[in-house]
């Protein structure tokens, strides 16, 4: 028999073949983040942070940066892992796909880790850029790494579900830029939700980013809007129920196949 | 020898209710030249979808060398090649990198020099590098079929491969059926040209609403389904056939300029001599003749017709 029990050449292409994508539009997917990072630090940092100089002991500027990171961190594993399994459907190359001897875990293998892999390659582009304007420090690395690839890979996972689920180029965008976008300005992003009035402050605890963005920032300084524990079961919690929707789909063929 | 792919009672239902294939069973020996013919619509592609795993069966099993392509959906699919009917490609890719990746999703090792020879039997060695979005249909097409056979497959689908292309891509396309035969390959074809089947094929099946309606050798169901006619140049028109000549198998065309006579060639009495004897006694005068085999389009459209 020639096939093996797990198809890693399969996973291994299909990795690459993303990556190389991205090689294909290099300028667009590393400048982009870096002028909207830099421009943030001056609308937000220069500008606003000359008012607001601290929040809870460290500076608005590297404030910010965790936020700012988990914007475009978010943002960007959705679009990617959306684009790269909408566009196949969409050619209509994904009976290659579907006929290959490829399992379907596999195949989200390889599509969720070549979107997670870009998208933590740009948040890292982020820190750096970032690290060059405000004075940023990492109290806990590992945690800050954790937290980097564990979010990439639940948004990863959703913006999967949604490119499966997409009919047209409008479905595609109106996740990340109706709700995703908006929860990530309300979920602290800019602010600490402490500053928020007590009606607003209780209402921020049923956004989801919230939690995201504050185990993030715990990384960075060491305290968050909430408890590190709390950011963790959110993020395992957001990938557990994300997997339970690709097994459904898988199962079913929904969207897939006919 | 067992056979490479056996059907057995394939139904496919879709959501809509729809029967596209309707306790479908088929069996294509291997090394074999498979025809696959029958008009729009009639189940070629959804049947080519179950066997390949794009189109998930509602009934019945398929084996491919005897695996089956659910339980054991790697080792079947690992041995087959799909060339769609619609292309479809991701168009910013090269060349040789959209074989690359074909070859590796399927599970195959890396193995330029067989890629390299692909691409020359393809005529597609000077478009190695180029992005697919550049090329021309008729070299997308190609491409679609140097994907299909970058993993080496023993068994290839072709999706009405020769639709809307041009006569060289034809001609290549046949050349490349004869040669993958040499390797004992098996190769299935859908079509709605008869003469493609005819040219390649050793067996034909027709299917039509979902149904195999006839499997059989091509030369013998040429033998035995093939007529011949004569076809009559007649120097006037008849209004009407004449009634001497009731309960013969003619038919008038042209407006009556034409007088046509089906006979079985391989019958002792083809009726032939009797015919123009009788003709020449009523007065029917005819200035040219031309017999004439019969294709198997002429098959093909009586079969369908005959099962609506």
């Amino acid at each position: 028999m020639r096939a093996s029990a797990v198809n890693l050449s399969g996973v291994w292409a299909i990795y690459r073949a993303e990556l190389q994508r991205t090689q294909r539009t290099i300028l667009q997917s590393v400048a982009t983040p870096v002028i909207t990072t830099a421009l943030y630090f001056i609308v937000f940092g220069a500008a606003i942070g000359g008012r607001i100089r601290e929040v809870s002991g460290v500076s608005y500027g590297a404030f910010i940066v965790p936020g700012l990171i988990m914007l475009s961190l978010l943002t960007q594993s959705i679009s990617n892992a959306s684009i790269a399994i909408y566009f196949p459907k969409f050619t209509g190359a994904i009976y290659e796909l579907l006929s290959a001897p490829l399992s379907s875990i596999e195949a989200v293998c390889a599509y969720v880790g070549a979107a997670a892999t870009k998208s933590i390659g740009i948040g890292l582009v982020i820190l750096i850029t970032a690290a060059l304007l405000v004075p940023v420090r990492i109290e806990h690395p590992f945690w800050m790494i954790a937290f980097l690839a564990l979010t990439a890979i639940a948004f990863s996972l959703f913006g999967f579900i949604i490119g499966i689920w997409a009919g047209n180029f409008e479905q595609l965008a109106v996740i990340p830029s109706l709700v995703v976008t908006p929860l990530t300005f309300l979920g602290g992003a800019f602010y600490s939700i402490d500053m928020l009035p007590p009606f607003w402050r209780a209402v921020s605890l049923f956004n989801p980013v919230v939690y995201l963005i504050s185990g993030f920032r715990w990384s960075f300084y060491g305290q968050g809007d909430v408890s590190v524990a709390a950011s963790l079961g959110f993020t395992a919690l957001f990938i557990a129920v994300c997997l339970g929707v690709l097994t459904w789909i898988f199962r079913t063929g929904w969207r897939l196949k006919p | 020898m067992s056979p490479m792919i056996s059907i057995a009672a394939v139904t496919k239902r879709y959501k809509s209710g729809l029967v596209a294939l309707d306790s479908v069973n088929l069996e294509i020996a291997r090394g074999e030249i498979f025809a696959l013919l029958g008009p729009n619509g009639a189940g070629k592609t959804t049947l080519i979808g179950v066997v390949c795993g794009s189109v998930s069966m509602t009934a019945g099993k398929v084996l491919i060398d005897g695996y089956d392509v659910v339980r054991d959906y790697r080792a079947a699919r690992a041995m087959v090649g799909l060339v769609p009917q619609e292309i479809a490609l991701d168009i910013f890719s090269t060349v040789r990198r959209a074989m690359t990746f074909s070859r590796g999703l399927f599970g195959q090792r890396p193995n330029p020099a067989y890629i390299e020879q692909l691409l020359h039997d393809l005529s597609l060695w000077d478009k190695r590098d180029t992005r697919i979005v550049e090329l021309s249909g008729g070299m997308k097409r190609r491409v679609m079929i140097a994907k299909a056979l970058s993993h080496e497959p023993d068994v290839l689908f072709l999706d009405e491969p020769t639709a809307g292309v041009d006569v060289n891509l034809r001609r290549d396309m046949w050349a490349l059926v004869r040669r993958l035969r040499s390797q004992d390959v098996t190769v299935i074809l859908t079509t709605h040209y008869i003469e493609e089947a005819e040219e390649m094929a050793d067996r034909v099946g027709v299917i039509d609403h979902g149904r195999i309606v006839l499997v059989d050798d091509k030369a013998a169901l040429m033998r035995k389904l093939g007529k011949r006619r004569l076809t009559l140049a007649l120097q006037k028109p008849l209004p009407a056939l004449p009634k001497e000549l009731a309960g013969w198998p003619l038919e008038l065309e042209d407006d009556g300029l034409r007088l046509s006579y089906r006979f079985d060639a391989a019958a002792e009495d083809t009726g032939v001599p009797t015919l123009l004897r009788r003709l020449d006694e009523i007065g029917v005068d005819f200035k040219d003749l031309d017999t004439s085999t019969t294709t198997l389009e002429d098959i093909f459209v009586d079969l369908v017709g005959r099962a609506a």
